[in-house]
């Protein structure tokens, strides 16, 4: 069996975000980058399913960008997948999630993949529809946002989150592509052997202009923080302080505290 | 200008959020036609074209399926925007319309603009506007970002008589589980988020919300670290709540907690971070370590 994941890199979320030159993505200078959360839990999925299927299963890791995103690919490795595939695309920011999606499926559509892996959007852009464009690109069956994920025999048995708690259960055949939701289980920690060990698997490094094709369908025109709404009192400096004037707020402002 | 509304409904009722689409629509002064796979007896409020295709022999999530009869839907209205909500059924099906179209797709719409469309990113600390290439464009919109519209009357209906399965088998819905909380009720809500740092912290926030006669809220990282029991979970996932005093300890304000909580009537936020997405809704944004700040006004409260 053949199993991929699909990850991306983006910066930590606690940083602040400055427009670059064009005005149209985050400024990367002293961004810190990490592994998107949520291909997190995809990466640990393929690794369980990896390991259950044991001898004769292969596990590849994908990621376009430019050179940083080996840094996840090899956590990657580490975590346990097999070998990795780096997508080279030092502007791979600037491509709308048709493109992105398009070069993953050229990427995929010969080598025979029975499950492909993804998170269900990543925490910059936040898209959500890399994935499900994938899985309609190369014909695979899809489902999205799982919590609970299960293999048997050709056949996934996953569990989606809905609104209010609810959960749908749905059956489907590979070939088949899901998009995981936080939740769905615990990502290991690499382990130092297990590192050590990763540095021998091979990372396949493809430049993007052998697979990209399409034009993009969107356009970004700006990037910028959002309009102050204003009204909201920020405090900051002394902690003693600002417990004082806030208890003096919710008096004043509410009926809780009297 | 036209758009192509996408009906929800779930466990055999029409969603109440099939009326923001009608908000959109309103916003963006377009004609609409709507298609909803439902129900006769579940008809929303809505005086136009109805495409009305059977849940009970198309299945309430049959996604091969509902992008079929939304195709040949297309083909008779040739809308310019075909428009869902972005949630579990629109997020998940809307691409698959966009790509079997080839055209545009723009997720999770908060604003209109020029020519175009306000959606957020970086965990809902920025802003993008994104204009799509194509004529036509599939649009997600954010839960709650335009005002529900109903505007009455009885729809024109159109049966749509498409059956046949897909790749997907629906097995059946499992119930949320049981909540041994109901935060609904409750006046004053004291909620930890991620910024908390670790379990064992936990009490020093329950504290504060004991202290206050409230109950304690959390966040989705929080309980899905199993710091905090899910039945105190608020969000779009958990509990919607609109106490009268919301205190926000070390939570970011992803848009899913955002749309549980920012009803309440007063909100306190705390966290070091002072462009956290929280900061937008807060009264009060208190920029401080969580783990210092509120034993403090604990220990001031309990007073």
């Amino acid at each position: 069996m053949k199993l991929l994941v699909c990850i991306k890199q983006v910066p930590d979320l606690e940083s602040r975000f400055k427009p670059n030159a064009e005005g149209v993505w985050y400024n990367e200078t002293d961004l810190a980058f990490r592994m998107n959360e949520y291909d997190e839990y995809a990466v640990e999925q393929a690794i369980l399913l990896r390991e259950k299927l044991g001898e004769g299963a292969e596990l590849t890791v994908l990621s376009i960008g430019p050179d940083r995103v080996v840094e996840a690919i090899k956590k990657s490795l580490a975590m346990g997948c097999d070998n990795a595939a780096h997508i080279q695309d030092p502007a791979a920011s600037a491509k709308d999630p048709w493109q992105i999606a398009s070069v993953i499926a050229t990427y995929a559509k010969d080598k025979n993949f029975d499950i492909i892996f993804t998170g269900m959007q990543s925490q910059d852009r936040g898209s959500a529809q890399v994935g499900v464009t994938v899985a309609e690109l190369l014909g695979f069956g899809c489902t999205t946002t799982i919590v609970g994920f299960d293999y048997d025999n050709g056949t996934i048995t996953a569990k989606r989150e809905l609104e209010g708690g609810i959960k749908g259960v749905v059956k489907l055949k590979t070939p088949a592509l899901v998009t995981c939701q936080m939740g769905l289980n615990v990502p290991r920690y690499p382990t130092l052997p297990n590192i050590m060990k990763a540095k021998k698997k091979e990372i396949t490094v493809i430049p993007v202009a052998e697979l990209q094709a399409e034009e993009p369908l969107a356009t970004t025109t700006s990037f910028h923080p959002p309009a102050k709404k204003g009204g909201g009192i920020v405090l900051e400096g002394d902690v003693g302080d600002m417990v004082e004037k806030v208890i003096a707020i919710l008096k004043d402002k509410t009926a809780v505290l009297r | 200008m036209k758009t192509l509304l996408i009906g929800e409904y779930r466990e055999g009722k029409l969603l109440e959020s099939t009326y923001e689409l009608l908000g959109f629509a309103g916003e963006l002064g377009a004609e609409t036609a709507m298609l909803l796979v439902g129900s006769d007896n579940q008809l929303p409020a809505y005086g136009g074209t109805l495409y009305l295709a059977d849940a009970a022999t198309c299945g309430e999530y049959n996604p091969d399926l509902h992008k079929k009869l939304i195709l040949e839907v297309v083909q008779k209205e040739s809308p310019d925007y075909i428009v869902f909500l972005h949630s579990s059924y629109g997020w998940d099906l809307a691409p698959r319309v966009a790509a079997a179209l080839k055209i545009a797709k723009i997720s999770e719409v908060i604003a209109i603009t020029d020519g175009g469309f306000e959606v957020g990113c970086c965990n809902a600390k920025m802003r993008r506007s994104v204009k799509p290439v194509t004529a036509k464009a599939v649009v997600t919109i954010q839960a709650g970002a335009f005002t529900a519209k109903q505007p009455g009357g009885t729809p024109d209906v159109h049966k749509l008589a498409a059956t046949g399965g897909g790749a997907l088998e629906f097995i059946g819905y499992e119930p949320a589980e049981k909540k041994d909380v109901d935060l609904g009720k409750a006046e004053i809500i004291v909620s930890a988020g991620r910024g908390v740092g670790k379990k064992d912290n936990i009490p020093l926030i329950q504290a504060l919300a004991t202290a206050l006669g409230g109950e304690l809220g959390a966040s989705r990282p929080v309980v899905d670290a199993e710091w905090v029991n899910h039945s105190h979970q608020v969000g779009t996932t958990g509990q919607t709540v609109s106490p009268k005093l919301y205190i926000a300890c070390g939570i970011s304000g992803a848009i899913q907690h955002l749309a549980g909580m920012k009803k309440s009537d007063f909100i306190v936020a705390i966290n070091k971070d002072k462009d956290a997405p929280i900061g937008e809704i807060a009264d009060v944004l208190v920029v401080a370590d969580v783990m210092q700040f509120v034993p403090a006004l604990t220990a001031k409260v309990a007073k």
